[in-house]
């Protein structure tokens, strides 16, 4: 038993980077799905182009979008991937997850929003709270991405020690 | 503007085209099947080639055609159908693969030999399909183009032609159903595939701020938004289907994944044994 134990640390040591982009990417794309369904099509408060937008906001929207795509469909692949070759870490994969969801939330809230002007949250309200929160949550997520990540790293550190013959 | 016979020229013309192309495929199906040593052709693919020349078609003939012309929002619908739609369709029909195993050995050697000249190679890089694609549209909508087009037969085929000829190159050198001259890695078809959805998302957008001349805003706007969510719906189909392939080519790389029968077990014995994680 013991040493099937140590195959599956084995497995997911040595896919720690998929784990950890499989994260990454999956949760910066559907951060980005919920932006599009929640936000634009659903509460119609995001709008679709803002006369303010600086021309490199256009440019940024568009390369955001397009990976979004691809971040959300490639990251779940690699967790397919990751399960068949049993090596799916689920601690480490939200650690990336929220990682990833965060960063982008708080690229869009500050970078797309208010520098590049795209769109705002919300349009006819007084918008400093909804910046707050829209950013704060993110700061909350990558921070408890992060924390994830070590204590999963942690995890796999200690199953090494408590496996001597391990590798 | 000589506007019903323009249609009628157009109408014979593309019609055409897609009967000849649905009884070229339909004929080359039912030779190659008669000969004994090959599979039978799948019938899905024969399905997808119909389907794919119909939503080519039905861009460019009768009534989409004519509403196309005068509306900028059909237009649209018409594009999203002749450069994206309809060529996904024919890729994955497998049409160069049909020619191949129907035509006798020494023209398929010939058109092989083609197939991996350098100058399909450059067609069909992702980059050059990417630019003939998306650059193509950029031209089309920002510059005189667009409405040059309504004005100049010749015009109206070419710039037609050129979108669904584009559009099949970009989704033939993203997805490998057919031989290609030269297969580019995941990662790279990847990073383009990134770069021309975002070039066709940046134009849609840019449509709804500046339309092409003499569209009025509100058709501009829903024109706009129909190419970017539309665009959005295809490339879904076609982000699927690479990362699929990636999928299945990945487990054929890489040799050691444990075997299922015995990952069973440990599976199981992890999730009592292994430190919370």
């Amino acid at each position: 038993m013991a040493v099937l134990q140590v195959k599956n640390w084995t497995n997911r040591r040595s896919y720690q980077k998929r784990n950890l982009w499989a994260g990454i990417l999956f949760g910066l794309g559907f951060v980005a799905f919920l932006d599009e369904t929640v936000f634009h099509q659903l509460l119609h408060w995001h709008k679709f182009y803002d006369k303010s937008t600086v021309a490199v906001g256009l440019v940024s929207d568009g390369l955001f979008h397009a990976f979004s795509w691809f971040a959300t469909v490639g990251g779940l692949y690699l967790v397919a991937d990751l399960r068949r070759r049993h090596a799916l870490w689920h601690k480490m994969f939200w650690g990336g997850k929220l990682l990833g969801g965060g960063a982008f939330q708080l690229y869009d809230g500050t970078i797309q929003h208010k520098v590049m002007r795209i769109h705002q949250i919300r349009y006819h309200v007084d918008i400093v709270p909804y910046d707050i929160v829209w950013n704060v949550t993110a700061i909350l997520m990558i921070a408890a991405g992060l924390l994830l990540i070590k204590s999963a790293q942690r995890n796999a550190r200690s199953a090494e020690r408590l496996m001597p013959h391990a590798t | 503007m000589p506007h019903d016979s323009y249609i009628s020229a157009t109408d014979w013309l593309f019609g055409m085209l897609a009967l000849l192309a649905i009884v070229f495929y339909g004929g080359a199906v039912f030779h190659s099947n008669r000969q004994s040593r090959l599979r039978k052709w799948p019938r899905k693919r024969i399905v997808l080639w119909i389907a794919g020349v119909l939503a080519s078609a039905s861009a460019v003939v009768g009534p989409l055609a004519e509403l196309s012309h005068d509306f900028f929002t059909w237009h649209m619908l018409g594009h999203l159908l002749l450069g994206m739609i309809g060529p996904l369709l024919l890729a994955l029909a497998a049409p160069m693969t049909l020619l191949l195993r129907t035509l006798p050995v020494r023209q398929a050697r010939m058109v092989s030999s083609l197939l991996r000249s350098r100058l399909a190679g450059f067609y069909t890089h992702p980059v050059t399909a990417s630019i003939l694609n998306i650059g193509g549209l950029w031209l089309l909508y920002t510059t005189g183009l667009f409405a040059a087009m309504h004005h100049h037969l010749w015009l109206h085929v070419l710039i037609h032609m050129h979108v669904f000829v584009a559009g099949y190159l970009f989704t033939i050198s993203l997805l490998y159903t057919d031989p290609v001259s030269r297969r580019y890695s995941y990662r790279f078809r990847t990073v383009v595939f990134i770069a021309a959805l975002a070039g066709h998302g940046i134009l849609s957008k840019f449509l709804y701020a500046y339309p092409p001349a003499g569209v009025p805003i509100e058709e501009a706007r829903t024109g706009a938004m129909l190419m970017y969510y539309g665009g959005d719906a295809v490339d879904l189909v076609l982000i699927i289907l690479l990362f699929r392939s990636w999928y299945h080519s990945a487990k054929r790389q890489q040799t050691h994944i444990p075997s299922t029968s015995d990952g069973h077990v440990y599976m199981n014995e992890t999730t009592q044994n292994a430190p919370a994680g």
